[in-house]
């Protein structure tokens, strides 16, 4: 099993003399950990010595050896956010959570670190947790950062978050519309396109709301999957030239009512999608 | 062929010499730790600082890494130069005072004031074994683990080796452990350095079969202290 995934993780990365840390990047990114077994497979299944692997690994701070928490906060000690106070966010976070920095709590929720600048010194005292930046926290603000993470910060509200907005596309081809408004997704009449993966051929309804991932589809397409998009009408399948600058599957255009087009990458779990504006360009 | 003048002395040696070899090759002395024939140069131990340049411009290169150049004017035992590997003996002598061969270059060089607080230390970091390891026993077991403050050397995970044959190979090269083995008396020594298998940076407990023959052991023993 272990073997099976770090085979087809290195066949992503063969030949590439300096990717053994993309490797052990993404096996963190699944982990939140790097797994002795792990270590042990990608050095045999790679060529490299198990010591090289070991040695990259326990250089970067990056890495951690130690099972992680699922939240990761890192509150800064550099200069700035230390005259802020920020060692006293510091105590605060290791009081609330009963751990020291550099520990995860005992149910695996809280990884505590500190770090030494996040480049965000105007911003101190600063508290990042799994990416979101928390600006001028102050000790009373603790118990709150605490309790948002646990719910999970990557949740919008839809309804008051203006970087969402709803957009309308039509098949490049045949100029029909896409959208569907029986089928609605987050309030919107979705994206309703046809799509074929493996064997599988079905319908599939995209969120048209720009900032949301939501979609549903007839089959349960699996994560990874590169799938095959067709518009419904003129069953030609939507692709163009492009390729995902982030997993390299093929991009698939639709244009946008009002002029423009948007590029969605065809890999399930993927987000990678561009927003082209005629001359502007949003990623 | 590359000339360059070494204390004012002029001499050719071939390209990518070092200024190490072009100095030994007209019989000056530089001190070197982490400088083994047949190993790759690593410029770790920073003893065999030599001075390159003249006036202001001068700097200081460890002459193991240094290749030869044409035209270099080198000063292997300057003011500048003496000052620097003084302080890097001291250096080296608080982290390892037990350390023969250390000893021996602090009272080559009179060094006779310690400035720094002794440490004791099994490791001066000077890379000799893992290079050893690597290089010429073909086996990479031990490595550089950690950065900063907690820089080690060891097997991955601190449990013994798939790779390692207990050749001894990075015992016998260590230059801080030596007296450990030795004590003060080489000729009497009954392990002859390498039968203390387990290299002075493993962790003891959990190698437990493969001791340390040197009982009391000198390092572990002024640590308890």
């Amino acid at each position: 099993m272990v073997s099976e995934e770090v085979s087809k993780l290195l066949e992503r990365h063969e030949g590439k003399q300096g990717a053994l840390i993309s490797i052990l990047e993404e096996i963190q990114a699944r982990y939140s950990y790097l797994p002795q077994e792990l270590l042990r497979e990608v050095a045999v299944q790679s060529g490299r010595s198990l010591t090289d692997v070991y040695g990259v690994a326990t250089f970067y701070k990056a890495f951690s050896l130690q099972p992680r928490g699922k939240h990761l906060i890192s509150v800064c000690l550099g200069t700035a956010c230390h005259v802020r106070g920020g060692p006293a966010i510091a105590d605060e976070l290791e009081k609330q959570l009963g751990i020291k920095a550099g520990q995860t709590t005992p149910d695996r929720e809280f990884t505590l670190e500190s770090v030494n600048c996040l480049g965000a010194c105007a911003l101190g005292p600063v508290v990042v947790v799994d990416g979101h930046y928390f600006s001028n926290v102050k000790s009373s603000q603790v118990k709150e950062i605490l309790e948002k993470s646990k719910k999970g910060l990557d949740i919008v509200e839809i309804d008051t978050d203006e970087r969402i907005f709803p957009i309308e596309v039509s098949c490049a081809r045949c100029n029909h519309s896409l959208m569907d408004s029986e089928h609605q997704i987050d309030g919107h009449p979705s994206i309703r396109v046809t799509v074929s993966f493996g064997q599988r051929h079905g319908w599939m309804c995209i969120s048209s709301l720009w900032g949301s991932y939501n979609v549903t589809s007839k089959h349960e397409i699996p994560y990874e999957t590169i799938v095959n998009f067709f518009c419904p009408h003129c069953h030609a399948e939507l692709i163009g030239g492009a390729s995902c600058s982030e997993c390299n599957a093929p991009m698939v255009p639709m244009v946008i009512r009002g002029g423009g087009v948007v590029q969605l990458c065809s890999r399930r779990g993927c987000k990678n999608h561009i927003l082209d504006l005629g001359g502007t360009v949003f990623e | 062929m590359v000339t360059l003048t070494i204390n004012g002395l002029q001499v050719s040696v071939e390209e990518g010499t070092t200024l190490l070899e072009a100095a030994k090759f007209l019989n000056f002395p530089i001190p070197t730790l982490c400088h083994m024939e047949g190993l790759s140069p690593y410029g770790a131990c920073r003893l065999c600082v030599v001075e390159i340049g003249e006036g202001p411009r001068s700097r200081l290169v460890t002459s193991c890494t240094y290749p030869a150049e044409e035209g270099l004017v080198v000063r292997t035992t300057s003011k500048r130069v003496d000052r620097a590997r003084r302080m890097v003996i001291e250096l080296l002598l608080g982290t390892c005072p037990q350390s023969k061969i250390i000893q021996d270059i602090a009272s080559k060089y009179n060094v006779r004031q310690q400035r720094f607080r002794q440490e004791y230390d099994d490791c001066i970091l000077c890379g000799l074994c893992v290079r050893m390891c690597a290089e010429q026993m073909m086996a990479k077991a031990i490595g550089f683990r950690g950065r900063g403050e907690t820089r080690s050397i060891g097997t991955p995970f601190d449990v013994k080796s798939d790779v390692c044959r207990l050749c001894g190979g990075c015992i016998y090269v260590c230059p801080a452990c030596q007296l450990r083995c030795t004590y003060n008396q080489p000729e009497k020594a009954v392990c002859g350095g390498c039968a203390n298998i387990a290299a002075p940076c493993l962790k003891k407990p959990e190698f437990e079969d493969m001791m340390c023959y040197m009982d009391p052991c000198v390092a572990c023993e002024i640590k308890k202290d």
